[in-house]
């Protein structure tokens, strides 16, 4: 079973929810970070790093000597990576969505594979949590092929918790697609439920079953659960405002560890998601 | 003309109701909201739109059944397994790349321009502002962002306008790169949690990358003073200014829920004192 915990708004508490989940649950398990521009979930899962390796994406490379200069190239790309001058081809690496349009086209075979290097993956282990991180090279504008990177690592393990990045664009629909079950974290305030909002409309168009987690919902109003009953998604967890919980947060340290009673609310949570989706594929 | 861009690198720090609280500060400054994918500025600015504008952003692959023949290429060639075996395109996968469009054999595939977003300019109690609605799953974020940026930067000019206040968006991927070259200056807003510092860190890595200024504000400094401190030590080191220390306040919330400024909520308390005195040291630096 994997779990996407999105969220929308920034800030609300999804790292939190994806490391105290993954903690809180008895069975094999594992944490993917899939916010590859800020991985946070590696400074309160504190993992043993086995292994790192830098993933990169196609990009072409021209050779020369084969390359008739008819252009079909330029003309197929979308992304203008390619430029034809006179008697050479440009490439613009940073630009190029790795399509492999140019490869395809190209009568002469002239288009060779090359690579860029997007970031880093850390593959490691804390207990039982298995755990990959992606972490994006700073500068770097393209997030989506690390994250479906970082989701290609092979684990066995009855569930798989992904951490993604705030939003609703490109990133956050890498990392969640093909979830079983999506955790909406958020909190009750005009931000939170505005982008709330979005992030409910996305989930339905992804046609994947969800759940809300409102996180210190004593501090707010109750838009964010006028909308739950509204749209029928059940409210899987609250947590309220307490400075000792932010505290812990503060130090990268997990709920669950520093105040044990949290693990019961995280673990029937779990058990809650999995009828759920056992129930959505009978 | 100045341009302050408001970031973060991790969300939920307080870059959206501090840039409101700007706003009724400074004097008629251009608003823009350069976070398109989730934004929020509008709901304490209750902007009333002007004029409306499409954001028109790459192209989407449709696939015409009657052209047809089930051949299979387009299935074959997609990177983004976007073509189910029905041959339908899920647009939430096209990445707008159109190999299938060019390379497809019986020319089935048409190619139409997609709509991928508002963009709006709108006058506030603060004078005019800009800003957008990226369609949902969309990408090209940086795109919308410059755009934005573009139209507040010529409304400033138009309106001889001496500051622009760009409320940025969360992470430093596209959408970031695209906020901040050519800012006057960057204002990195971070709270004393390991996560916040980690990801401003590398939002001033990022920043440094681009040559744009920095400035550091810690939000909710009291939450863990020790962490307060580390930052302010790393950042002094960095040479990065540390124009302020805000207190933990529910004052920025009580304010948003009734879609005000801290200042239209209680100006007479002390964190909005504070604000001012952050805001001064920061139109200093700007030499406004």
């Amino acid at each position: 079973m994997i779990i996407g915990v999105a969220s929308g708004k920034g800030g609300t508490g999804k790292t939190t929810i994806a490391t105290n989940l993954v903690a809180a649950v008895e069975s094999d398990v594992r944490l993917l970070d899939c916010d590859v521009e800020e991985p946070n979930a590696h400074l309160f899962l504190k993992p043993e790093i086995i292994e790192t390796r830098a993933v990169g994406t196609f990009v072409p490379e021209i050779d020369i000597e084969r390359c008739n200069f008819c252009g079909d190239c330029v003309d197929l790309c979308q992304f203008r990576a390619i430029v034809l001058l006179k008697d050479d081809v440009l490439t613009f690496p940073e630009l190029c969505h790795s399509c492999r349009g140019c490869q395809e086209i190209c009568s002469q075979n002239a288009v060779k594979d090359s690579s860029r290097e997007l970031g880093t993956i850390r593959i490691g282990r804390k207990n039982g949590i298995a755990f990959t991180e992606g972490r994006m090279n700073v500068g770097e504008a393209m997030a989506p092929p690390l994250i479906r990177a970082v989701k290609q690592t092979e684990a066995a393990c009855d569930t798989t918790v992904i951490d993604a990045p705030p939003g609703t664009s490109c990133p956050m629909i890498a990392s969640v697609m093909g979830s079983d079950f999506i955790l909406l974290v958020t909190e009750p305030t005009p931000f939170g439920l505005h982008d709330l909002q979005l992030a409910v409309e996305t989930v339905k168009r992804l046609s994947i079953p969800c759940g809300i987690v409102v996180n210190r919902f004593d501090e707010g109003d109750d838009g964010v659960f006028t909308l739950a009953e509204n749209e029928n998604i059940p409210v899987l967890l609250k947590i309220p405002f307490d400075k000792k919980i932010a505290e812990t947060y503060s130090k990268g340290r997990l709920l669950v560890e520093e105040n044990p009673s949290w693990r019961k609310p995280f673990a029937e949570m779990h058990r809650r998601i999995e009828n759920i989706v056992k129930g959505n594929r009978a | 003309m100045k341009e302050l861009v408001i970031v973060s690198g991790k969300g939920g720090t307080g870059k959206t109701s501090l840039t409101a609280a700007f706003a009724g500060l400074s004097d008629r400054a251009v608003l823009c909201d350069a976070d398109v994918d989730a934004s929020n500025l509008h709901l304490i600015m209750n902007p009333q739109v002007q004029n409306q504008f499409d954001f028109l952003s790459g192209h989407s692959a449709v696939i015409d059944p009657q052209r047809c023949s089930q051949c299979g290429a387009c299935i074959d060639l997609c990177q983004w397994d976007a073509i189910d075996n029905d041959f339908a395109v899920n647009d939430l996968q096209c990445e707008g790349c159109g190999v299938c469009v060019h390379l497809c054999p019986e020319n089935a595939i048409d190619f139409p321009i997609n709509k991928a977003g508002d963009w709006y300019i709108s006058d506030t109690r603060f004078g005019k502002m800009v800003h957008a609605a990226l369609g949902i799953a969309e990408e090209s974020s940086g795109k919308l962002v410059t755009r934005v940026r573009k139209e507040a930067k010529r409304i400033a000019e138009a309106d001889r306008s001496d500051l622009i206040l760009t409320d940025g968006p969360p992470g430093i991927g596209c959408p970031v790169i695209a906020s901040i070259g050519g800012a006057s200056a960057l204002l990195v807003v971070t709270e004393p949690t390991m996560s916040g510092w980690h990801d401003a860190k590398r939002m001033l890595s990022l920043a440094n990358r681009f040559g744009a200024t920095c400035m550091l504000a810690i939000n909710k400094f009291d939450l863990n003073l020790e962490q307060s401190a580390i930052i302010e030590k790393n950042a002094e080191e960095r040479n990065v200014a540390v124009v302020g220390k805000l207190p933990f306040d529910p004052l920025f919330n009580k304010a948003m829920m009734q879609g005000k400024t801290i200042f239209e909520y209680n100006g007479y308390s002390t964190t909005c004192s504070q604000v001012e005195q952050l805001w001064n040291r920061i139109t200093d630096k700007l030499g406004l």
